[in-house]
């Protein structure tokens, strides 16, 4: 990839996009710019961007998964139970397995009975919402170990924990999308499912791949939730889809599969949290905040498709 | 004013030109139309035949030229006034609404109403019939178009142009989908609409075709006119000559293949009302023919090899292994690749590039711990664009930007990947243009050369006689003859393709 490929990337109008919106912030508000405020930001994105990494390789494969928020409420209240029961390390691990197991079942409904992902996942964020409430019986779990909230509130050389795991996170699915064979057969299912198929690739695996790799992650998010509300709450997460699918898509993704990439899923994120916090900052009302971000929402993919429409016109 | 052409054409473009950013598309182009006249335009892919019946259409606007309708200039400037001014244009891929009625597509937009203004459906189905008469279709209007064959499809988008009063119909490539005997039909209807002092422009790649229908040709080659000619006074081999700058010796290039062991072997396969009791061997190096017509069951009985679409019941052997007839992972791990007839649809992913597809048969064998290695990846990106000549700037590209051709070619070069004992080609040469044509029928030979057993579909028999070492003929899911190259003739071939004994 040479310099003009860069420039004419999706990834880099987006990241433009974004510079534009910190500049304007910064001279909007003094506050914007501290070590402070970024790192609050950075926090609060990171569990929206963490779920955004699974959720940009189920939309690469033309899927979609309704269910992270809800599998993120369910594993969230898991790992209060079993840390207050098991202990730290049995408990964190064992809900990262419940987290994965469900959306594995995901990826199993969806692929052995060819249904509508859009259709499978609406009925696991009802089952699994619904569960995290049968458990508590709608009250929040407490009494967990003080040293668990180190996992949100802790820092490492100053970088707040979520954010390195966010990070972490970033690193291995770049490097699994762009640099492993399941990578570009995620790409390729999106692509032509079909075609993909008729081609050897066991597609079938791969759905159920990227299904299971967002259940994990929205489990991980439900864990780093509960270590910063130190509580399993069964309504947290309520809504979280819609961020992440919005975080996706404002980073580019194609919803119809195959172009996308995690890099714009990030940049994503952060001009939803940036922005949330600049209107913050500013004084706006919480309701118009809402507002605003959809309006965004529909700028950026009307920009991006208005963008390629551009480039692709220059090609031909 | 009227210029003094008026009456001999009714249709006439001068110097039209178009260019798109970086490409000419097409450079002064001249073209004319008489009335009641069949005028074909030929040409290899990217030679402007698309551009140009984009403009009639009036979904592109040209840069520079004329264009004059019945002696007055007109400027098409979008598809709704192409049509009011009488130029209907039928797609290869149809404008029809599935889901309603034959008559009801034919009025699309335009039905007629009752004085409630709810639609007269009566006069609606009585308008339909009209026009369905005129081109000698029989079929209840009342059909819905999800219900038609493709030729019958085509049918409801002739009557179509006729109900709005088109008096130039341009098709194109009207007979990429057609069999045998439905492109008779539809020859048949032309030349009723030349009765009827219509005028039909025909776009078509099968030069044979082109001859029989046209009375003139008008040849373009790389956006620049070539030259029109009468179809009475002039030759395949001469309209091939002008299409590409150059005579194609040997079009049909052909080495007979040392025969080896037996690689296919196929016992009494059965799929109920697709195909019944296939049985043949295929040898090494071999090409195997399979004649017939779209809808005798040969590309299904394909598919079934592969394992797309399960047989019912019948045996596969691979070089002497039999295999389990349901799994396409199965057949391709015993090196059998299979070019689908369709190769938007199930050949290629558009939105990937060159390497990726290429790779994508290749991936499971080129990773350490799952993670590409990519210096072979692009080795082998590398090696089949230059083996197979892949006109692309470079194996970065997006595939859908290739023309048919380079894309077909890249399909072959995936499978080739997988170092291939048995390859399938479901009409390989589909929709591109001659170059490619002769290209892939070369290599074709090279592979079977390599000891690679080929089975050949091709919807041209020339194709099928001329490259084959022996052909199969089927019909009505059955095989009901075989030849060797020798043997075969068209008569022969299209008597047991298409008649009962």
């Amino acid at each position: 990839m040479d310099f003009k490929d860069v420039l004419k990337s999706t990834e880099f109008g987006i990241f433009i996009a974004f510079l534009a919106l910190c500049a304007i912030l910064s001279f909007a508000t003094p506050n914007f710019l501290s070590i402070y405020n970024i790192s609050t930001v950075m926090k609060q994105v990171s569990f929206i961007a963490i779920i955004s990494v699974g959720m940009t390789m189920v939309i690469l494969t033309a899927g979609i998964d309704l269910s992270v928020g809800a599998v993120l409420g369910l594993v969230n209240v898991l790992a209060a139970l079993f840390i207050t029961k098991f202990g730290l390390a049995a408990g964190i691990s064992s809900a990262l397995l419940c987290g994965s197991f469900l959306g594995f079942v995901n990826g199993i409904i969806i692929v052995k009975w060819s249904l509508p992902p859009f259709i499978v996942t609406l009925g696991m964020m009802n089952i699994a919402r619904g569960l995290a409430l049968v458990i508590t019986k709608g009250w929040p779990i407490t009494g967990l170990p003080e040293c668990f909230g180190c996992l949100a509130e802790g820092r490492l050389i100053g970088v707040p924990v979520p954010v390195i795991i966010m990070i972490i996170v970033y690193i291995l699915g770049y490097l699994f999308l762009s640099r492993t064979i399941w990578g570009r057969y995620i790409y390729a299912s999106g692509g032509n499912e079909k075609a993909t198929w008729l081609s050897g690739v066991n597609v079938n695996k791969i759905k159920i791949l990227v299904y299971t790799i967002t259940g994990f992650l929205s489990g991980l998010a439900g864990i780093m939730l509960a270590s910063r509300l130190s509580q399993g709450s069964p309504i947290t997460g309520t809504g979280y889809e819609l961020s992440v699918i919005g975080a996706v898509v404002i980073g580019g993704t194609d919803l119809m599969g195959g172009k996308g990439s995690v890099l714009g899923s990030l940049i994503g994120a952060s001009i939803m949290g940036v922005l949330a916090n600049g209107l913050v900052l500013l004084g706006v009302s919480a309701f118009w905040q809402q507002v605003i971000l959809g309006v965004v929402i529909i700028i950026a993919v009307a920009g991006g498709s208005m963008r390629r429409k551009l480039l692709s016109k220059g090609e031909s | 004013m009227k210029s003094k052409n008026a009456e001999k054409y009714i249709l006439e473009l001068k110097n039209v030109s178009k260019a798109f950013p970086g490409v000419q598309a097409l450079n002064n182009i001249n073209f004319n139309l008489k009335k009641g006249e069949v005028h074909s335009l030929v040409g290899e892919n990217g030679a402007g035949k698309s551009t140009l019946l984009k403009i009639l259409a009036g979904a592109y606007k040209k840069d520079t030229g004329v264009i004059t309708l019945k002696g007055e200039e007109v400027k098409i400037t979008d598809p709704k006034q192409a049509l009011d001014l009488g130029i209907s244009v039928i797609y290869q891929e149809f404008n029809l609404i599935p889901n309603l009625s034959i008559a009801e597509n034919i009025f699309m937009g335009r039905a007629p109403r009752k004085k409630s203004g709810f639609i007269d459906f009566l006069k609606l189905h009585d308008d339909a019939v009209f026009f369905l008469k005129k081109i000698g279709m029989k079929k209840d209007p009342k059909t819905l178009v999800t219900e038609l064959s493709v030729a019958e499809q085509q049918m409801v988008e002739i009557a179509k142009s006729l109900s709005l009063s088109a008096g130039i119909i341009v098709m194109d490539e009207p007979t990429s989908a057609l069999t045998e005997s439905e492109k008779e039909t539809l020859f048949k209807i032309i030349g009723e609409l030349k009765e009827k002092e219509v005028s039909v422009v025909f776009i078509s790649h099968i030069i044979e075709e082109v001859l029989e229908i046209s009375d003139r040709i008008t040849v373009l080659r790389d956006g620049e006119y070539v030259k029109t000619v009468n179809a009475m006074d002039t030759t395949p081999q001469k309209i091939i000559r002008m299409m590409v700058g150059r005579e194609l010796k040997d079009f049909y290039p052909k080495i007979e293949a040392k025969k080896g062991k037996i690689v296919l072997e196929v016992k009494n396969l059965t799929k109920k009302s697709k195909y019944e009791d296939i049985s043949f061997r295929l040898h090494e190096g071999e090409v195997l023919g399979f004649a017939g017509l779209v809808g005798s069951g040969r590309a299904e009985v394909m598919r079934g090899i592969f394992g797309i679409e399960t047989p019912a019941s019948g045996e596969i052997y691979i070089r002497g292994n039999k295999v389990k007839v349901n799994s396409i992972f199965e057949t391709i791990k015993m090196k059998m690749g299979f070019v689908p007839e369709d190769r938007r649809e199930e050949g290629l992913i558009l939105s990937r590039s060159v390497k990726d597809n290429i790779n994508i048969t290749k991936l499971s064998g080129i990773n350490s711990y799952g993670f590409v290695k990519k210096q072979k990846e692009e080795e082998i990106a590398d090696k089949y664009r230059k083996r197979l000549n892949i006109r692309t700037p470079n194996t970065q590209q997006i595939v859908q930007n290739l023309s048919g051709g380079n894309q077909q070619k890249i399909v072959i070069a995936k499978w080739l990947a997988i170092d291939p004992r048995i390859l399938i080609l479901d009409d390989p040469t589909r929709g591109i243009d001659v170059g490619a044509k002769k290209e892939i029928y070369s290599l074709i030979n090279d592979l079977a050369k390599e000891k690679i057993g080929i089975i050949l579909i091709s919807s041209e028999l020339p194709e099928i006689l001329n490259i084959s070492d022996r052909i199969l003929v089927m019909r009505e899911g059955r095989i009901t003859g075989e030849f060797t190259r020798k043997e075969a003739t068209q008569e022969k071939i299209m008597q047991l393709a298409a008649l009962k004994n």
